[in-house]
C-alpha cells in the first residue's frame, strides 16, 4: 500500500468513526423535532454542560468514570425536561420562529452561565486513551469507543421506539399530533418523555465527546451548527436520513481535511449541504412531491 | 411623532457632538449607531418572517472585502465598499434564489442561512494567510491620520456624523419598504404563500428583493464597522453569535417598528458596556447571561419587543398615534 493510500484509508476510517458520533448527536435532535416539532438551537449547549459535568465528576472529584457518565446522562436528561417545561411548553402554540428564537436565548444563557461559573479556560479530563495501530493505520481508541457507544445508543433508542407501548405512542404523535390526543394518549406526558430521552442522548454524546475534545463554554458552537445541518440534510425528524447524512458529512469533513485543511473540510460540508438543500429540500430520503 | 418633533430630534442629534464631545460617550454612540443600522438591516427582512441566522456572514463579507481590497489592491474604500456590497448582494442571490424557488421556508430557511454564516466564518478562518484567521485583521493606516480617500478619520466627530447619516438612511429605507407595495406582498406571503401566489404576487421575486436589500445593507454595516474600528475578526463581525445577537437585539427592541432595532441596540450595548465598566473583566459572560434570559422572557411574554409593546399600549389608551413611529 502506498503512503497516500494509508492516509486515505485512515481518513476514511476516521470519517466513519466521526460519523458515528455525529449520528448520535443528530439522533436526539431529530427525535425532539419529529415528536414535538421544535428545533432546540441550544442542543449543543446541553452537551457542553454534560461535558463539564464529566469534567468535574470524573476529572476533579475522581468519581469512577462509569458512575459519572450515568450521572451526566440522567442529569442532562433532566435538563431536557426542564427546558421543555420552562421554555418550550409555554410556546407550543406560537409561531415556529419564536420557538427557535427562545431556544436561541437559552443558548446565550447556557453559554454565558458556563463562562461565569467555569471560566473560559479549556479543560480536559487529563485522560488520554491509547491509539490503536492496525497495519499502519492509526485509529484513536476514544473515537472507536465513541462510535461503539453511539451505535449501541441508537439501537437502544430504536428498540425503545419500536418495541414498547410508549415508543409506539411517541411515533404516533410524530405522525399526527391531533388524532393521538383523541386516541387517549397524553401528549404532554409524551413530550416530557421525549425531551428526557433527547436530553439523555445529549448527555451520552457529552460523555463520549469529552474523551476526545477539551471542554470550554463555546465548544457547543463548534459542533452545534453541523448537527443541525445533518438533521436537515437527513430530513428533520427522519432518523434513518439523519443517520446516513451524518456519515456523508463526516466523510466530507474527513477527506476535505486530508486533502486541504480542516476548515476547508467544513466549508465543503456546508457547501454540500446548501447544494443538497436545492436538490432535495425535504432531506436525502424524501420523495419529491 | 409629529414632523416638527422629528426635525428637532434630527437637529439635536447632528449638533450634539459639537457641544459635548468626550471621546468615550461619543465612541459608544457611534458603535450604537453602526449596530443599530445593522440590526435595522436584519429587521427589514426579519419582520416578514424571513428569519435569517446567517446575517453575520453578510456583515463579515462587507468588512473583509473592503479591508482586503484596501490592503492588497490599494483600492480606496470608496470603490471597495460598493464592491463589498456587490459581493454581499451576489451571495444573497446565490443562496436565496434557489431557497425561494424551491420553497424552503421556516425552520429550513433559518438553517440554510445558518449554514451560509458558517461557510463565511470557516472561509475567513481557513484563508488565514490572507485574512489573519481568527486572530483578526487590520486595514493599513493611510499615511498616519485622517484621509477622505482612505475613509479613515482620527476624529470621532466625523465618524459620528457618518454613522448618523447611514443610520438615518437605514431608517429611511425601512420607511420606504413600510410604505411600499412590497410590504403588502411580503405580508401576504408570510401568511400564506400559495394564497399570495394565487392573487398574483410573484413570491420568489418579492422575497428575493427584500433579501438582497437586507444583505446589502448588512454588508454596508460591516464595512462601516471595519473602517471605524480598524480591526475586524471573525468573532466580532461574523459567525453565529453575531447573527444571533442581531436577532436578539431586534426582538428585544421590537421587530415591527422602525426604531425597534435601534432601541434593541441601545439596550444591549449599554448593558454590555455598563457591566464591563462597573465590573471589569469579572463581568465577562454576564451580559450574555442577561441577554439570554431576557430573550426567552421577551419571546414568551412580549413578542412585540419593548418599543412595539409600548406603542401598542399608547395606541389602545391615548388618541390615535402615528403608526410605526
Amino acid at each position: 500500500m502506498g503512503i497516500v493510500d494509508i492516509f486515505l484509508l485512515e481518513a476514511l476510517i476516521n470519517g466513519v468513526l466521526l460519523g458515528g458520533v455525529l449520528a448520535l448527536l443528530s439522533l436526539g435532535l431529530n427525535l425532539i423535532f419529529g415528536v414535538i416539532d421544535v428545533v432546540w438551537i441550544c442542543y449543543a449547549e446541553l452537551i457542553m454542560l454534560g461535558m463539564y459535568g464529566m469534567y468535574f465528576l470524573s476529572g476533579v472529584y475522581q468519581a469512577p468514570i462509569v458512575l459519572s457518565a450515568a450521572v451526566c446522562i440522567i442529569g442532562v436528561g433532566l435538563l431536557g425536561v426542564l427546558l421543555h417545561l420552562l421554555v418550550i411548553a409555554p410556546l407550543l402554540g406560537s409561531p415556529p420562529i419564536n420557538q427557535l428564537l427562545a431556544t436561541g436565548g437559552v443558548l446565550f444563557f447556557l453559554q454565558s452561565a458556563a463562562t461565569v461559573l467555569f471560566g473560559v479556560e479549556f479543560k480536559n479530563l487529563g485522560l488520554r486513551l491509547p491509539v490503536l495501530k492496525v497495519s499502519g493505520v492509526f485509529i484513536s481508541y476514544a473515537r472507536l469507543l465513541a462510535f461503539g457507544a453511539a451505535v449501541i445508543g441508537m439501537v437502544l433508542v430504536y428498540l425503545f421506539l419500536t418495541r414498547t407501548y410508549t415508543g409506539a405512542a411517541i411515533r404516533a404523535i410524530a405522525q399526527d399530533r391531533q388524532i393521538m390526543t383523541l386516541m387517549g394518549v397524553d401528549s404532554r406526558r409524551i413530550y416530557l418523555i421525549t425531551s428526557a430521552i433527547g436530553g439523555a442522548l445529549a448527555g451520552l454524546a457529552a460523555c463520549l465527546l469529552v474523551l476526545q475534545y477539551d471542554v470550554h463554554p463555546f465548544v457547543g458552537l463548534s459542533f452545534g451548527p453541523i448537527t443541525f445541518l445533518i438533521c436537515v440534510l437527513g430530513g428533520l425528524g427522519n432518523f434513518v436520513g439523519g443517520f446516513i447524512a451524518a456519515f456523508v458529512f463526516a466523510e466530507i469533513i474527513s477527506l476535505g481535511g486530508l486533502y486541504f485543511d480542516l476548515e476547508w473540510g467544513y466549508v465543503f460540508a456546508f457547501a454540500f449541504f446548501i447544494v443538497m438543500m436545492f436538490v432535495r429540500p425535504q432531506g436525502l430520503l424524501a420523495r419529491r412531491s | 411623532m409629529t414632523r416638527s418633533l422629528r426635525w428637532l430630534a434630527g437637529a439635536f442629534l447632528v449638533a450634539w457632538p459639537f457641544v459635548y464631545s468626550a471621546p468615550y460617550p461619543l465612541h459608544i454612540v457611534v458603535v450604537v449607531l453602526i449596530w443599530s443600522f445593522a440590526y435595522t438591516s436584519w429587521s427589514v427582512m426579519g419582520r416578514f418572517g424571513l428569519l435569517s441566522l446567517g446575517h453575520g456572514g453578510f456583515m463579515g463579507i462587507g468588512a473583509y472585502v473592503t479591508a482586503l481590497l484596501w490592503n492588497y489592491g490599494g483600492i480606496s474604500p470608496w470603490i471597495g465598499i460598493p464592491l463589498a456590497l456587490l459581493a454581499g448582494g451576489l451571495l444573497a442571490v446565490l443562496v436565496a434564489y434557489p431557497c425561494f424557488r424551491f420553497r424552503i421556508t421556516g425552520h429550513y430557511f433559518a438553517l440554510v442561512t445558518l449554514a451560509l454564516g458558517g461557510i463565511v466564518l470557516q472561509v475567513i478562518t481557513a484563508t488565514r494567510d490572507y485574512t489573519g484567521g481568527s486572530l483578526g485583521y487590520t486595514p493599513e493606516r493611510y499615511q498616519g491620520g485622517s484621509s477622505l480617500y482612505a475613509l479613515q478619520f482620527s476624529g470621532k466627530t466625523t465618524w459620528y456624523l457618518i454613522a448618523l447619516a447611514v443610520w438615518a438612511a437605514g431608517l429611511y429605507v425601512w420607511y420606504r419598504v413600510d410604505r411600499s407595495m412590497l410590504r403588502y406582498a411580503l405580508e401576504a406571503i408570510s401568511e400564506d404563500e400559495d394564497a399570495a401566489a394565487a392573487t398574483g404576487v410573484h413570491v420568489t421575486a418579492e422575497k428575493l428583493k427584500i433579501t438582497v436589500l437586507s444583505a446589502v445593507m448588512t454588508a454596508l454595516g460591516g464595512a462601516l464597522y471595519c473602517q471605524y474600528q480598524m480591526f475586524i475578526s471573525p468573532d466580532t463581525v461574523s459567525g453565529i453569535s453575531i447573527s444571533l445577537q442581531m436577532v436578539f437585539a431586534v426582538v428585544v427592541g421590537g421587530i415591527y417598528v422602525s426604531l425597534g432595532p435601534t432601541v434593541g441596540a441601545v439596550i444591549t450595548i449599554l448593558l454590555a458596556e455598563g457591566l464591563r465598566v462597573s465590573f471589569g473583566t469579572r463581568a465577562a459572560g454576564w451580559d450574555n447571561l442577561v441577554y439570554g434570559v431576557l430573550l426567552v422572557l421577551f419571546i414568551v411574554f412580549l413578542p412585540k419587543g419593548i418599543l412595539g409593546s409600548l406603542l401598542d399600549l399608547r395606541r389602545t389608551r391615548g388618541p390615535a398615534v402615528a403608526r410605526g413611529a
